[in-house]
């Protein structure tokens, strides 16, 4: 089966001024597109071929994996954002997140210093645990919450490619920009 | 030959060998390798460039060494200055900060210690109209361990492209050989007993604003153009 690079659920500008259209270029045009490239030529002729990308992410290691898993962490990273996103999430996830961090705005900046604090490149995530508990995690590289048996709600990209070209070394006006795009209603549905 | 993968926190036990019989003096150590001198923003200072900001282009830009040198790198200085603020490690050398910090429960340091050191080792790799080819003991040398010069860059392109993530690709001295390495995110040869003759800095923030996601012509420029093949050859002797 050959994977495809999934449409991105906007316009490349359309996230802008907080991400611009050229880094999306690059982000979705080039690395996501690359790692998708990479997977299929690195499944060609292995057990892999005809496996659902999450069993290929729980099953390999290395190569495989790190491409594998940057596919899906891409696509969820690009389901996290939508134009004109932000404000508050509601029902269910807004109060696991008050139990667990004491109130949004906690959240948010306990979120952001996951996000921020992840040394070089990875990812910053809010995951929920089997219990409906939720929690932050730092991944470093192609990391994702799946192999630690976690669902994923949302998620902050933190390589470099993310937010070089708009915010050179300035990581954390990235995150601060990000809680702009956060889209909680695909947060709420991966929650459910 | 393979590149050898590092992992952090290798041969914990030889780092603190070497840290008690003392760390090894390196061809730059006059500038970051001596005990610093205590001044009010702390006692690491970040090295002047030994070179103009735009004496690198057009391999490396400088908007980039802009960034690169005067953030990244300054910025690694600041933190580790903030981080052993009133500790026993304020005194110490910047060496001996990494060596003894290249443990698990003090990895902010060791980012932040390695990160400043890495860097500096890196600008002094780099030299303007360099690139070319080695001569003398190391030219020798490269050949006996890679069976020759086009050998050593293929390998040393590998694994510079293929290091996954931030990190950095190296010539190292490892016993009385040459060995290409990759290190993840701040992780440096000098806590897996090996001695650094160059490196080249595959971090993103060290190509993106050139080349993008094209690092593997990054690499080749910065081979082919800047390494600064005296540096290493001071190296592979002092």
């Amino acid at each position: 089966m050959v994977h495809q690079l999934p449409e991105l659920p906007y316009a490349k500008n359309a996230l802008e001024p907080h991400i611009s259209a050229e880094t999306l270029e690059y982000h979705y045009g080039k690395h996501h597109q690359t790692y998708v490239t990479n997977l299929n030529n690195l499944i060609k002729g292995t057990e892999y071929e005809e496996l659902p990308l999450e069993a290929i992410i729980q099953k390999s290691s290395g190569g495989l994996f790190n491409n594998a898993a940057q596919v899906w962490n891409h696509t969820f990273y690009w389901n996290c954002l939508k134009p004109n996103g932000g404000g508050e999430p509601t029902g269910a996830l807004a109060e696991a997140i008050d139990k667990k961090f004491g109130s949004l705005a906690a959240f948010k900046e306990e979120f952001t210093k996951c996000a921020v604090g992840t040394f070089g490149s990875g990812w910053g995530w809010l995951v929920k645990n089997a219990d409906g508990s939720v929690e932050l995690m730092s991944t470093s590289n192609a990391g994702t919450p799946m192999t630690s048996g976690k669902t994923a709600l949302l998620t902050c990209d933190v390589w470099e490619h993310a937010y070089y070209i708009d915010y050179r070394n300035a990581r954390p006006k990235y995150v601060e920009a990000f809680w702009n795009l956060v889209n909680w209603d695909f947060v709420a549905t991966q929650y459910a | 030959m393979p590149s050898t993968l590092l992992t952090p926190h290798q041969n914990r036990r030889q780092f603190l060998t070497t840290l008690l019989v003392g760390s090894s003096a390196l061809a730059f150590g006059g500038l970051i390798g001596s005990r610093p001198a205590h001044a009010a923003d702390g006692p690491f200072k970040l090295p002047p460039l030994p070179y103009a900001d735009n004496a690198l282009e057009p391999a490396i830009s400088a908007r980039t060494i802009g960034f690169h040198y005067g953030k990244h790198h300054q910025g690694y200085v600041n933190n580790l200055n903030k981080l052993v603020a009133g500790t026993p490690l304020a005194e110490q050398s910047l060496e001996v900060v990494i060596k003894a910090t290249a443990t698990p429960d003090q990895t902010a340091i060791f980012n932040n210690a390695a990160q400043v050191w890495n860097h500096t080792f890196y600008w002094n790799s780099l030299k303007p109209k360099g690139g070319g080819k080695p001569s003398g003991a190391l030219a020798e040398t490269i050949d006996k361990s890679f069976g020759g010069f086009e050998q050593f860059k293929t390998e040393f392109a590998k694994a510079a492209t293929s290091q996954f993530g931030s990190g950095w690709a190296w010539l190292v001295k490892d016993g009385d050989k040459l060995a290409v390495v990759r290190t993840g995110n701040a992780d440096t040869p000098l806590v897996h007993d090996q001695k650094p003759l160059l490196t080249v800095d595959v971090w993103e923030h060290a190509y993106y604003l050139d080349y993008q996601n094209r690092r593997a012509d990054y690499v080749t420029a910065v081979l082919d153009t800047l390494i600064n093949w005296d540096f290493a050859a001071q190296n592979l002797v002092s």
